[in-house]
């Protein structure tokens, strides 16, 4: 008897706090609205899928990078079909499998240098902001210079005097230009924040800047962080992909952007292999496509104050 | 104003400082001795080696301490020596760059006006009807999501390769010398429209994002409010959100800046044109690097031009700058 009740009991605990855990959630209205929202889960969907097939897509070729895959000389070269999803390039290999394998090294080095461009562009703003006056004229004096430089070109001059390039060295190369954009838009978030009445509660019991900052500043703008890292993730994207495309990206192994710089360089378009030139880039719009549906959505609950900028 | 503009300036000078100082450092990342690494790649006379050998190695410090040699380097900058290709030896890096920053100029800023006054009437129109904003928005947002250098090449496969309208490559026909005639300026336009055409197009989603942002959140303002309730026509409160929205686009053109060089030098490297940024590649491969440095100096130099520019133009739009400017007399 006493064990029934004792699970009776467990279980009344169980559901009373599923009950309440769904009260949190229905209160946590900006929660709820994510998760009914069509355009972030239409995003979310997309962008999942995309990463799947970056994890899972090698299980599903024969070939290594590498294999040679065509039928017989001098014909290597050959239209999508059953055996090969993307064809076969002029050399005869395997456009889906490099296509794969590149898209992997892309993500990679858009996620690591996007966490450390985000890293950096957050503290800056948050500092900047939060200090104001000569400091924040200082680091925003820093930030303005680092916008009026076009990125591509720091990046081609810097990439092009590196002998060797590996996927690390190629993310914190474009995260540590790409942070500019980050720490303005932390700087106004903050600037607006600063003034709430916790926070000056926080700074009446003396607590220490840095806890101000990550505590009472940071945590209230989590969201606001979330969509920001998104940008910057599009942003790194977009950057290593283009530097790939020219030839300046990871010296070993494949990159998207060097799938189709090779397809262009032996005239793909000209012989018309669509397949070669074109069919690598559709992951990278599916990608970006499925992070800014997820941001508008986000926008939308959110909304921030990016006018500022 | 005043203030406006010496804050300005003052970036602007950092900012060129900044890039010099990339300059400098670069060729001094590459292991071993970078002379010999570049005559590696030279080809001409014994005598111009020798003549070269000797350039490379006052500039390349072999002349006193790091900061002997970073000040010699200032120095020949400000008197305009940028040092010789050693690719094309001996012309010098600045003809290089001058016959070919013309191409950069012809592409980009008609493209950029274009598209920044194309793109802000799309954001508006989207900003304030549903129908459209459901029926634009996605494209445009399909726009601003593909590489540049992929919209590029399918824009060369269509309408070059399958629909034969205008040339995939080149700035003008081959075996044609650039002069005022017919044959040369129907070569030379029908050779420009594809890149201009489709860097028109990837600059154009940025701007009518912003826009439409703008206008939705001008809209709800508290003086449209204000108008729509003392009974101001729709069309007139829609008109002043415009106006106020204009400004931040103004603004946007100074950030946006990076990326519409960066959709250049992809643009001109899948369409082969030429340009700045193809010449910094160039120079890349070919491990030419007084070319290098010229031609990243100079489109540096040419985007903060293109700032100062924006923000003179600013200064005559902004009531708030104009206002200042009459307070300090």
């Amino acid at each position: 008897m006493a064990n029934t009740e004792s699970i009776l009991n467990t279980n009344q605990k169980v559901s009373t706090r599923l009950k309440r855990l769904f009260i949190k959630f229905k209160k946590n209205e900006n929660l709820y609205f994510i998760v009914t929202n069509p355009r972030i889960i239409f995003g979310i969907t997309l962008f999942l899928a995309v990463c799947l097939f970056a994890l899972l897509g090698p299980a599903f070729t024969d070939y290594a990078i590498d294999d040679w895959a065509g039928i017989g000389a001098p014909a290597a070269v050959a239209a999508p079909s059953i055996d090969n999803p993307f064809g076969l390039t002029i050399l005869g290999y395997d456009v889906y499998t490099r296509t794969v394998y590149g898209l992997r090294a892309t993500i990679m080095v858009g996620f690591i240098g996007s966490i450390l461009a985000s890293t950096i562009g957050i503290i800056i703003g948050l500092v900047a902001g939060f200090k104001g006056g000569m400091i924040d004229e200082f680091l925003m004096g820093l930030t303005n210079v680092f916008l009026t430089f076009p990125q591509l070109a720091i990046l081609i001059v810097v990439a092009g005097f590196l002998p060797y390039r590996g996927i690390v060295h190629m993310a914190i190369l474009v995260g540590l230009v790409i942070w500019p954009w980050t720490a303005r838009a932390v700087r106004s978030q903050t600037l607006s924040l600063k003034n709430e009445e916790h926070v000056n509660l926080s700074r009446i019991s003396s607590n220490s800047t840095i806890r101000i900052l990550f505590e009472d500043i940071a945590a209230n703008m989590f969201s606001y962080i979330f969509m920001v890292f998104i940008q910057q993730f599009l942003g790194t994207i977009m950057a290593t992909v283009g530097l790939e495309f020219l030839g300046l990206g990871p010296t070993r192994g494949v990159s998207l952007g060097l799938v189709m710089r090779n397809a262009l360089a032996n005239g793909a378009l000209y012989l018309g292999y669509w397949w070669w030139a074109i069919l690598p880039g559709i992951f990278i719009l599916f990608l970006l496509f499925s992070l800014y549906f997820i941001n508008t959505g986000l926008d939308k609950i959110f909304n921030p104050e990016l006018r500022e900028m | 104003m005043g203030k406006y503009f010496s804050k300005k300036f003052i970036i602007y000078l950092i900012t060129f400082f900044v890039a010099v100082t990339i300059n400098w450092i670069a060729p001094r990342l590459i292991p071993g001795d970078p002379v010999r690494t570049m005559l590696a790649t030279y080809v001409g006379p014994a005598e111009g080696r020798a003549i070269l050998e000797q350039e490379l190695r006052i500039t390349f410090g072999l002349e006193g301490s790091l900061i002997q040699q970073y000040l010699t380097f200032w120095g020949r900058l400000l008197r305009g020596d940028l040092g010789r290709s050693i690719t094309m030896y001996p012309r010098r890096v600045i003809d290089i760059v001058r016959n070919n920053i013309i191409y950069d100029i012809v592409i980009l800023f008609p493209a950029v006006t274009l598209s920044w006054i194309v793109g802000n009437k799309f954001g508006a129109m989207a900003g304030d009807n549903k129908k459209t904003d459901n029926i634009v928005m996605p494209f445009i947002y399909a726009l601003i999501s593909s590489p540049y250098f992929w919209f590029a090449i399918i824009v060369v496969y269509v309408f070059s390769f399958n629909l034969g309208w205008f040339p995939s490559a080149q700035a003008y026909g081959g075996g044609l010398s650039p002069g005022l005639n017919m044959t040369f300026i129907r070569s030379f336009l029908r050779h420009w429209f594809l890149p201009f055409f489709t860097l028109f197009l990837i600059t154009l989603g940025q701007w009518a994002i912003g826009m439409r942002n703008m206008i939705i959140y001008e809209v709800k303002a508290n003086y449209a409010n204000y108008m729509r309730s003392s009974g101001a026509p729709d069309k007139l409160v829609r008109e002043y959100a415009f106006r106020n929205g204009i400004l931040p686009q103004v603004t946007g053109f100074a950030i946006q800046l990076g990326q519409v060089v960066a959709g250049a030098i992809l643009v001109q490297e899948v369409f082969n044109y030429p340009g700045l940024g193809r010449l910094m590649l160039e120079a890349v491969q070919r491990q030419d690097f007084f070319l290098l440095q010229g031609s990243f100096l100079a489109l540096i130099l040419m985007v903060l031009l293109a700032n100062f520019l924006v923000d003179i133009i600013y200064m005559f739009i902004d009531p708030r700058i104009k206002a200042s400017y009459t307070e300090e007399g």
